[in-house]
């Protein structure tokens, strides 16, 4: 059972987050001005690390999202971040 | 061999306390405090199990978790426990207990002569002769010859184990001479330390072998480590088995206890020492596996923890000093002990009768050792114990991601540092020997010298490999009947990684986990292939060390706590209304009301809906409040369909969609004022869609511009459908302001709000009336009154699933799947209009968006009162056969007097008013492509 760090709550078991997507990916927009190829890579070609990963996360007990660093190799949870604009 | 209890030793039994118990129907006598295991040897029992696939007899091997043989199902009063260890089992008086895989018992096996068929019967037998025959004719055959336990299907064991979630300082596992000497010097330095074992007792391999500890016997350095743990803060755990290493330093625990149901523990612990020690390995000859031949440490530790002697005459094999101390206490109980011994350079053995450079080659009996042949001479004997060393018990460090190294000095895989957080001491870090024990333990924690022993170290164990030149069949893995000449085959038909040797021969995958076969396993792999043993390398470590039993796992998540529903405010009143309950989307909800068949009620509850009127429960549905000057540029983005463009006082209905451009969830949103709106969620989709509000608030909106806020569980909606609602509504003395379809508004009703919404998912006149939840009743009473007095009827899901599937309104998730997108289901406007950016807009557009065979939403016509099956594929009505689609939805229809379906098909909508095939369970019937909305097509009922 990881723990992980909610900027707003603290350390939490993993069961109370969800893995929302990874970090660093823009949403191509707007519609009309993004190709096939472009869509499907921001949904579909993420990079899956080994190793250091970036990642976004939701807390669901407080339903706030935010950015964490981890190693997806030895599970060591590097730092955490609040969303960009957002404050803890 | 012959059984007997020792006069005075067993530091485990109470005498005072006789037990009894019965073994494959035979009385067996024994003692508070003895094993299964203890007891039948005591008792002379020999043959306590047959083999897995030849059934062979077999005795007792070991004296843990490592037990390969003795296998029992046990019974006690009305408890039924398959699969238990003799060596772990602690007996009680009136256990019922019979061997396993063994017919009609373990003595007078009917399938013996499956051993004289072992020349036919090599590894992967099964895999190379049933892949071309009909396996399914030979599996049950197959399956009741070969195995272990039964399950009882009658017994299920209590649902009574807690789990709890602990967390410490300092995890000690094992409470052997390293894990106390760490554990003392822990707690000595104010370390709040936690030392657990599996055993009953502080002590682990000094119970056997004894020892002096800081002058003085080491049951006194045992209690001050006691003493000196509990007064720091800390806890001792007994009969305690650490089962798996998790993520994050996280360890799950088995506490058997004899006055309660057991426990189960989820620790999570800053720091963790492993002291579990080591598991002997046997030694390789021919029939290795005869009932008589024993481990070393198991034989010493029945006769000083039991005072059981397995046998009078006595052959110890071995090759390292360890088994000297055997020897000697079994001479001293009075056995006569011949010492065979591999190396040439063997210490003397005082007063026993020793053979040094001894190779034993063969044990011989039918059913128990009679003699065995050392050097190729015969020497009668009535019980071998044999010693090939010792494994370090590396599991929980394996577990946790360490890595071993090969120590070639001490012939053993030992943990490499810096490979886990863990740390290893004692001989689970190939320290052998108590005073290694003592100082490895010791130096963790403490300052200075350690606790003294006079205790000799003893030198390194010399290593013992299986000789393959020797005839007769070596046993490799006992329980699961693996010798080495399978090992060989293996090696010769290309299975030479260790992980395919295990799962082609099956080796090391009993439910002893390979504790006495990994080792031999692959060093008989190293010597056939020519490898080192490091290059070979083991088999990947998993949870859990022993078999835990499921009900211990599962704890109390079983029947109504397994995956616990929602459940409604007005539960109970529904339950006085004679509602019968089923689960929708996590909810308990009611399907019908009254007694009677489901289907016939629910037809019956339809009707009176659209004939009068009903009253459904529809509290399940999300009310998402959308808060704050950003509310509908929020909700714009999020939907397919505009929110912002809304007035205030009315509602629409919309989807959300996923990126993928894949419709997620329906509803319908109402906007109450300016910046306040409500999205209505389906039931199940709640918690999903208030987090992509989420995400497209805190990532796109802004945090400070609107906020979300779920008040599903707060309120109740009762909703009043069908032509006499007005009636009903009115007859509860509710004012009714004048709304337009899809109009809201709050009023107050009672000194409390009332929030009436004209939305209709029945098609036929609607109100949903929500209230607060504590307000419910008095909203219930009066609209239950109203209704009886027009006729109406409290209506299930079932009924409201017929109304809504008459009228064509989909069920996302049934009349959907993961391709349909809202165009699919005749939605189009959004699309073509849209300018702005919204979830899922970018893939509507993509080729597989826009292709022309994507499966479309319409319903299906039938003739006859068949209804079709849901789930039944749409087929061409000529040309070669093929899928165009499947039926999401199937009624049928009480009002129309006729079966409805809905279904998605392959460009649906062109071929409405053809005909396609239905295909279901082989047979075919043509069916009519008509529109989704099968009852009142022009929408009068409505406004009626």
């Amino acid at each position: 059972m990881q723990q992980f760090p909610c900027p707003f709550c603290g350390l939490r078991n993993e069961t109370e987050f969800h893995f929302a997507f990874e970090a660093g990916h823009p949403r191509p927009e707007p519609a009309k001005d993004v190709s096939d190829a472009e869509w499907a890579k921001y949904l579909y070609l993420h990079k899956a690390p080994k190793g250091k990963s970036s990642e976004i996360w939701l807390h669901l007990t407080c339903h706030e999202y935010f950015i964490l660093h981890r190693d997806t190799v030895t599970r060591e949870v590097l730092s955490c971040d609040v969303l960009p604009g957002a404050e803890a | 061999m012959s059984g007997s209890r020792h006069a005075e030793l067993g530091r485990f039994i109470d005498r005072s306390q006789p037990r009894s118990f019965t073994f494959d129907g035979q009385r067996i006598a024994g003692f508070a405090g003895d094993t299964l295991a203890s007891a039948l040897l005591a008792n002379g029992v020999h043959i306590l199990g047959r083999s897995f696939k030849y059934h062979r007899p077999r005795g007792l091997w070991g004296m843990g978790a490592d037990e390969p043989n003795a296998i029992f199902d046990v019974r006690l009063g009305q408890e039924h426990r398959p699969n238990q260890r003799a060596t772990t089992t602690l007996l009680e008086d009136a256990m019922v207990v019979t061997s396993v895989n063994a017919n009609p018992n373990a003595a007078k096996d009917r399938f013996r002569l499956m051993d004289r068929l072992h020349r036919f019967l090599p590894a992967g037998f099964y895999y190379k002769t049933f892949m071309a025959l009909d396996w399914i004719r030979y599996e049950p055959m197959i399956r009741r010859m070969a195995g272990l336990g039964r399950v009882d299907p009658g017994y299920a064991p209590p649902a009574d184990v807690p789990h709890l979630v602990a967390v410490c300082d300092l995890l000690i596992v094992g409470a052997g001479p390293s894990g106390l000497a760490a554990a003392h010097a822990a707690a000595q330095s104010g370390r709040a330390v936690w030392l657990v074992d599996d055993a009953a007792q502080l002590g682990g391999s000094l119970h056997r072998r004894g020892g002096q500890i800081d002058g003085a016997d080491w049951t006194a350095f045992a209690d001050a480590t006691r003493y000196a743990v509990l007064n720091a803060g800390g806890r001792i755990l007994c009969n305690t088995t650490v089962w798996g290493a998790f993520d994050h330093n996280v360890f799950s625990a088995w506490v058997r206890r004899l006055d309660g149901p057991d426990q189960h523990m989820r620790i999570r612990a800053a720091e963790v020492v492993v002291a579990t020690g080591a598991i002997e390995r046997p030694l390789w000859f021919a029939n290795n596996d005869l009932p008589g031949v024993m481990s070393c440490e198991a034989a010493l530790e029945f006769l000083q923890c039991y005072g059981a002697l397995p046998g009078q005459r006595i052959l110890i094999a071995t090759a390292n000093d360890a088994s000297y101390t055997v020897a000697s206490a079994l001479a001293k109980a009075g056995a006569e002990v011949t010492l065979v011994d591999q190396r040439h350079d063997a210490p003397d053995a005082d007063d026993i009768t020793q053979i040094k450079s001894g190779i034993l080659t063969a044990a011989k009996g039918k059913t128990h050792v009679q003699s065995a042949v050392v050097n190729g001479q015969d020497i009668p004997c009535d019980a071998i114990f044999c010693s090939g060393g010792y494994t370090p018990t590396v599991h929980l460090w394996c577990q946790s991601g360490g890595k071993l190294d090969w120590d070639a000095d001490q012939d053993a895989l030992v943990p490499r540092p810096g490979t886990s957080s863990l740390k290893p001491i004692g001989a689970a870090a190939g320290q052998f020997g108590l005073k290694a024990a003592l100082a490895t333990g010791h130096a963790l924690f403490g300052n200075g010298n350690g606790p003294e022993t006079d205790a000799v170290t003893p030198r390194a164990q010399a290593p013992v490999r299986p000789d393959p030149n020797l005839p007769g069949r070596q046993w490799i893995d006992m329980q699961n009947d693996v010798t080495l000449k399978d090992v060989g085959l293996a090696a010769r038909e290309g299975f030479t990684s260790v992980e395919h040797l295990k799962r082609y021969t099956t080796l090391g995958m009993a439910t002893d986990q390979g504790r006495t076969s990994n080792f031999a396993g692959l060093a008989a792999m190293a010597a056939v292939t020519g490898r080192t043993i490091p290059e070979t390398g083991t088999t990947t470590y998993r949870p859990p060390f022993e078999p835990v039993p499921l009900s211990v796992i599962a704890g109390r998540r079983r029947g109504d706590l397994f995956n616990p529903l929602k459940r409604l405010s007005l539960e109970a009143a529904h339950c006085d209304m004679g509602a019968r309950f089923r689960e929708y989307g996590g909810w308990l909800r009611p399907a019908v009301y009254g007694v009677g068949a489901e289907a016939d009620l629910a037809q019956k509850e339809a009707k009176i809906a659209r004939d009068i009127a009903g009253i459904f429960d529809a509290s399940p549905l999300g009310k998402l409040e959308v808060i704050g000057t950003g509310a509908g540029k929020l909700l714009d983005f999020t939907g397919y369909m505009r929110m912002s463009t809304l007035k205030p006082g009315r509602a629409r209905y919309g989807f959300m969609l996923a990126e993928s451009g894949i419709v997620y969830d329906d509803g319908v949103v109402l906007r109450l004022d300016e910046n306040r709106f409500i999205v209505s969620a389906s039931s199940s989709h709640v918690d999903g869609v208030r987090a992509r509000l989420e995400d497209a608030r805190q990532d796109r909106i802004g945090h400070r511009h609107v906020y979300i806020h779920d008040v599903t569980q707060g309120l109740v909606t009762l909703t009043v459908t069908g032509p006499k609602t007005l009636d009903v509504i009115a007859g509860a003395g509710i004012d009714l302001p004048d709304l337009p379809h899809m109009g809201v508004v709050e009023t107050p009703l009672d000194g409390h709000f009332l929030r009436v919404a004209r939305i209709s998912f029945t098609g036929d006149r609607s109100y949903e009336l929500t209230v607060p939840g504590r307000n419910a009743e008095g909203l219930r009473a009066r609209l239950d009154a109203s209704l009886k007095n027009a006729g109406g009827k409290w209506i299930g899901l079932e009924a409201v699933m017929i109304l809504r599937a008459e009228k064509g309104f989909i069920l996302i998730g049934k009349d959907t799947d993961g391709n349909t997108m809202p165009h699919d289901l005749g939605w189009v406007g959004p699309m073509n209009k849209r300018d702005d950016e919204y979830l899922g807009k970018r893939a509507l557009f993509t080729p597989e968006g826009q292709s022309e065979t994507r499966r479309q939403w319409v319903g299906l016509r039938v003739t006859g009162d068949a209804v079709p099956e849901t789930g039944s594929h749409l087929i061409p009505t000529d040309g070669p056969r093929r899928s165009l689609g499947f039926i999401t939805s199937s009624y049928f229809s009480p009002n129309l007097g006729r079966p409805i379906a809905l279904a998605l098909l392959e460009n649906g909508r062109a071929l409405v008013g053809t005909t396609v095939g239905c295909f279901n369970d082989g047979s075919v019937r043509n069916v009519e492509v008509v529109d989704a909305c099968a009852f009142d097509p022009d929408w009068s009922r409505l406004n009626g």
